[in-house]
């Protein structure tokens, strides 16, 4: 038999709309406009639905609905079916599914929608804010789980809440009990955090669009590309030295290694395969640290010149860059060693190499070639000195807004314009020394960073990436020169903080100019790195680490899995005896009796009511069965002696008993 | 039943059958009011009658007072009554040159306090004064009331001209508020055919005295009250703090205990039995619920939340 499903109330559905309304804000950034105004609208039609019911859309015209909105996600995204357009369907049906819940099963999926679409914000950032903009939903959720239950159990009296009282505080006494609940779930949430068995790697595939967002190094160097990266204050990454930290100066964080000469750009080496390592020799003291990696999409990692060793599942580029197996799409952490003092590469250059470093298309810049051809006959030192001469002393300009440069770049930059960025100065310098017939190539990265006093630990962000070059000499090796550093020594010297710039430039975390609010995003990033390495950065391996150094001894995964199989079986059966022992009230032994009594009773119908006793019970008994009367009433009489006066004895008891099974159920 | 060591005694379940027979006979038709009336006297606190006028309240009480054989005064309470009219006043004496306390009408085993809310507030304290003191205080000398002593105050519902309404804290000195209601067909006709009525009052035989009254009253103690049924009570109570604002007082929960211990005796049960409790439940409870709107509603409720176990 089909019985009638239970419908929902208005209350309920208030409830609900206020929820998802939550989610929609919390999803705000990563969903197109149109799907937010399409939902607001749904949402406000269910509103209106709620006084009147005759507004509900009938199921065609659902089916209609889907299918149009269905074709605009497919549309508007091309196809692509990623996680963009995934979140963008599901938000969009959640909202249309809402205009079909009438019954309360309809409401449950509707809330159970709610709680996945929560989760889906984590998919676009894992920050703590995000975890802090969860809460919010989450708790709506909760309550409306909360009202739900009340209104099904119509138990609103047994937690203090009566209809006298009105439904603001009635809200209000929800919202505190669904803030107590989520309390009340964090230390089991804590534990399953700590115990839960992770799996190395993520569970699902996260789709490829996931990571269109991130920024950094690129592999190629255009006018511009460094100096847009400026603007953005984001972090690149950040380091804990064990140890003094270096000074600024030589903060060279090594990024890939540009070789191939274009009209306007600047590629990594084409045919680098099979070339053998550059042959490096280190002295001086180490510098020991630790680097955390934002993800940045590709697979690149930086290192502060010159590194000796590599982080696991990376490998060296022949120029000494450190290069991952799979772009870099979550956040990295590895620890490295590098040495300040080092040769590169002393003695002789490789052919292959000194071919690609001496590398200029034929037929462009031809005053700038004029220039270098001059100093063809110079020494390698006076070739350098001669580019920085140039650079320092006439009147170049450091400017994160250079003019934009036509036809022959490096000629309009020198001769013309003057003006530029790092990627000017170094792409020209390099320019000009394969000209003028030296060893030449451009190194990308980030100089210098920014003291976390707090954390004691090295911000690097993204407006600190920089180009500078290296010159191959015979007997030094590689060499490091920084063109920059003779046109503005402050960039390098303290920071891009203190290059000469106009003011506005720059991004704020960059500047100087605010420092109580640049102290208290100090603190907050504090707190962010204690996020990604705690929380966040807690994967399988640090689980294993950690819970080994807790428990003494090593702990596996199948320990792991084990322990858990038999807490959660524990808690389940731990869980189900409360609940059962809560529902089963201990009846003395009158008691006893007399729900056998009342049992025999029911079956013909006769039920005891709420707040009847059992004597008042018997007089209505004994008038639906007068030929049992006397037996009724004696049941009632002495079952009250048992329960209630001083004076009972086991033998009543016995007469109770045998009373009670005389009885007949029948009319 | 066979309760081998019934502590109750037989005579005193005759007397009081016989009380309610000789009130019953006056007071046509309301056998349940005036076993709430009687069970308020046994429990040893005042009763107060609410209602309509010409509903005889005055005639119940009057009657109740003559068949227990106790001593009656009645004050009709106005707006100029002063608070020397209820309690005595002294005056000088030429012959002893002393001050002479007269007693007023208080002194009596029963009072009836005749629409006391039509008095002021300062007369009505006076009363509620020596109620609750059993004793008077005129010019620094302390005067013992006679014992048993009752008040039987009827009043008026609030909303009629010319009262002045007991504030919650006086109501509270009452044990049990009741209202006799219409009476139905049968007593109606039977009173018209004057078979019964005011008129009979001052005939009603007195079946017992003060000091019957006074044994009754300590028997009503010795009422077992068993620990499941102080959980009953515990509920209810309980409930009346969950289901409202305020909720019913230790002192209203003690009230209700006494009641419903000299109901079980008016059924000739020497304990208590949760239909006890509900019987005089809301009579005990509405008026200490004055705040409430529907306090007899409400106490209703509370009875049919609270399982009995």
């Amino acid at each position: 038999m089909r019985t009638k499903a239970k419908l929902v109330t208005a209350v309920q559905i208030k409830w609900l709309l206020i929820s998802l309304g939550a989610i929609l804000a919390t999803h705000a950034l990563n969903l197109p406009l149109w799907v937010i105004g399409v939902c607001v609208l749904l949402g406000v039609w269910r509103y209106i639905a709620i006084a009147k019911p005759i507004f509900m859309p009938n199921r065609w015209l659902l089916v209609l609905l889907s299918l149009i909105l269905g074709l605009i996600i497919v549309l508007s995204f091309k196809g692509q079916f990623g996680r963009d357009a995934s979140l963008s369907f599901l938000v969009i049906m959640t909202a249309l599914k809402l205009l079909e819940t009438k019954a309360l099963r309809d409401y449950m999926l509707c809330i159970m929608l709610g709680f996945f679409l929560v989760g889906n914000l984590f998919l676009f950032n894992q920050s703590m804010a995000t975890f802090g903009i969860s809460i919010a939903p989450m708790l709506l959720l909760i309550a409306s789980l909360i009202n739900t239950s009340l209104v099904k159990q119509n138990n609103m009296n047994n937690l203090g809440i009566t209809k006298q009282k009105s439904t603001k505080q009635d809200a209000l006494f929800i919202l505190k009990f669904s803030g107590k609940l989520l309390l009340q779930s964090l230390p089991i949430m804590l534990v399953l955090f700590v115990l839960f068995p992770r799996i190395p790697g993520p569970l699902w595939g996260i789709p490829q669009d996931a990571y269109s967002g991130m920024t950094g190094l690129s592999d190629n160097l255009q006018f511009g590309n460094i100096s847009q990266l400026t603007k953005n204050s984001s972090i690149a990454f950040r380091v804990q030295f064990q140890g003094a930290i270096p000074p600024k100066n030589q903060l060279y964080w090594r990024g890939p290694v540009l070789w191939h000469q274009e009209e306007h750009s600047w590629l990594m080496a084409s045919d680098n395969i099979g070339l053998p390592a550059e042959h490096l020799i280190v002295s001086g003291p180490a510098t020991h640290y630790t680097i955390t990696l934002e993800p940045h999409n590709r697979p690149w990692l930086l290192l502060l010149d010159m590194p000796t060793n590599l982080p696991n599942n990376t490998k060296r580029t022949h120029d000494y860059s450190a290069v991952a197996n799979e772009p870099v799409r979550s956040r990295m952490r590895y620890e490295a060693v590098s040495y300040a003092h080092y040769q590169l590469e002393a003695n002789a250059l490789n052919e292959r190499e000194s071919i690609m470093a001496l590398q200029i298309t034929e037929g462009e810049n031809p005053r700038t070639r004029a220039l270098a051809q001059t100093w063809l006959n110079l020494t390698p030192a006076q070739k350098i000195n001669s580019a920085l001469t140039l650079f320092r002393e006439q009147n170049f300009i450091y400017t994160l807004r250079p003019p934009l440069l036509g036809k022959d770049p490096v000629d309009q930059f020198i001769f013309n314009t003057k003006r530029g960025f790092c990627e000017h100065y170094a792409t020209s310098f390099v320019y000009l020394m394969r000209a003028a017939g030296l060893p030449a190539r451009i190194v990308t990265g980030y100089q210098g960073g920014e003291l976390n006093p707090n954390g004691n630990y090295l911000i690097v962000r993204q407006s600190d990436a920089h180009a500078w070059a290296e010159v191959w000499l015979q007997g030094q090796g590689w060499v490091r020169v920084d063109p920059t550093a003779a046109v503005s020594p402050a960039r390098i010297e303290q920071g891009i903080g203190d290059a000469d710039l106009e003011r506005d430039e720059l991004p704020l975390m960059a500047r100087h100019d605010f420092p109580l609010l640049k102290k208290a995003l100090l603190n907050l990033d504090t707190f962010n790195n204690g996020w990604n390495q705690w929380v966040l950065g807690y994967d399988d391996k640090k689980q294993l680490a950690f819970l080994s150094k807790m428990r003494g001894k090593t702990v596996s995964v199948t320990d792991l899995v084990v322990g858990m199989i038999v807490t959660l079986l524990a808690a389940m059966v731990a869980t189900a005896f409360f609940v059962l022992k809560k529902t089963h009230i201990t009846l003395n032994p009158a008691e006893k009796i007399y729900a056998q009594y009342l049992k025999k009773l029911k079956t013909i119908g006769l039920q005891l009511n709420i707040g009847e006793g059992a004597l008042d019970f018997g007089n209505r008994v004994a008038l639906a069965l007068p030929p049992q009367q006397t037996l009724i009433l004696d049941i009632a009489a002495r079952y009250n002696a048992l329960q209630y006066s001083q004076a009972k004895n086991a033998f009543m008891l016995t007469e109770l008993e045998a009373l009670t099974k005389q009885f007949k159920p029948k009319f | 039943m066979q309760t081998s060591n019934n502590a109750i005694n037989p005579n005193h379940v005759i007397t009081t059958n016989a009380i309610i027979k000789g009130v019953s006979q006056v007071i046509l038709g309301k056998q349940q009011q005036i076993k709430l009336a009687l069970s308020c006297v046994l429990a040893g606190g005042h009763l107060l009658i609410e209602d309509l006028p010409g509903m005889g309240k005055t005639t119940l009480a009057h009657t109740l007072a003559q068949v227990l054989g106790l001593e009656f005064r009645r004050a009709q309470f106005t707006s100029d009554l002063l608070p020397a009219d209820i309690i005595g006043v002294s005056v000088f004496d030429r012959n002893t040159a002393d001050f002479q306390f007269h007693p007023g009408p208080v002194f009596t085993n029963m009072l009836l306090a005749d629409e006391i809310n039509r008095a002021t507030p300062k007369t009505q304290s006076a009363l509620l004064e020596a109620m609750e003191e059993k004793q008077i205080t005129v010019d620094g000398e302390t005067h013992q009331l006679p014992s048993p002593f009752f008040v039987i105050a009827t009043q008026n519902p609030k909303h009629h001209i010319g009262t002045f309404a007991l504030p919650e804290s006086q109501l509270d000195r009452f044990l049990m508020r009741i209202s006799l209601g219409y009476p139905d067909a049968e007593s109606e006709r039977a009173l018209l055919k004057n078979q019964g009525g005011r008129n009979f009052s001052s005939h009603a035989p007195a079946i017992c005295d003060a000091e019957t009254v006074l044994a009754m009253q300590q028997a009503v103690h010795g009422i077992h009250v068993s620990d499941h049924l102080l959980d009953y009570l515990q509920a209810l109570i309980a409930q009346s703090r969950a289901q409202l604002n305020t909720g019913l007082s230790p002192r209203a929960s003690l009230a209700l205990r006494q009641c419903a211990q000299a109901w079980a005796m008016l059924e000739g049960r020497d304990f208590v039995i949760p239909e006890d409790v509900q019987a005089v439940f809301a009579s005990v409870v509405s008026h200490r619920l004055a705040l409430e709107k529907d306090s007899g509603q409400s106490a209703q409720q509370m009875l049919s939340q609270i399982a009995i176990r």
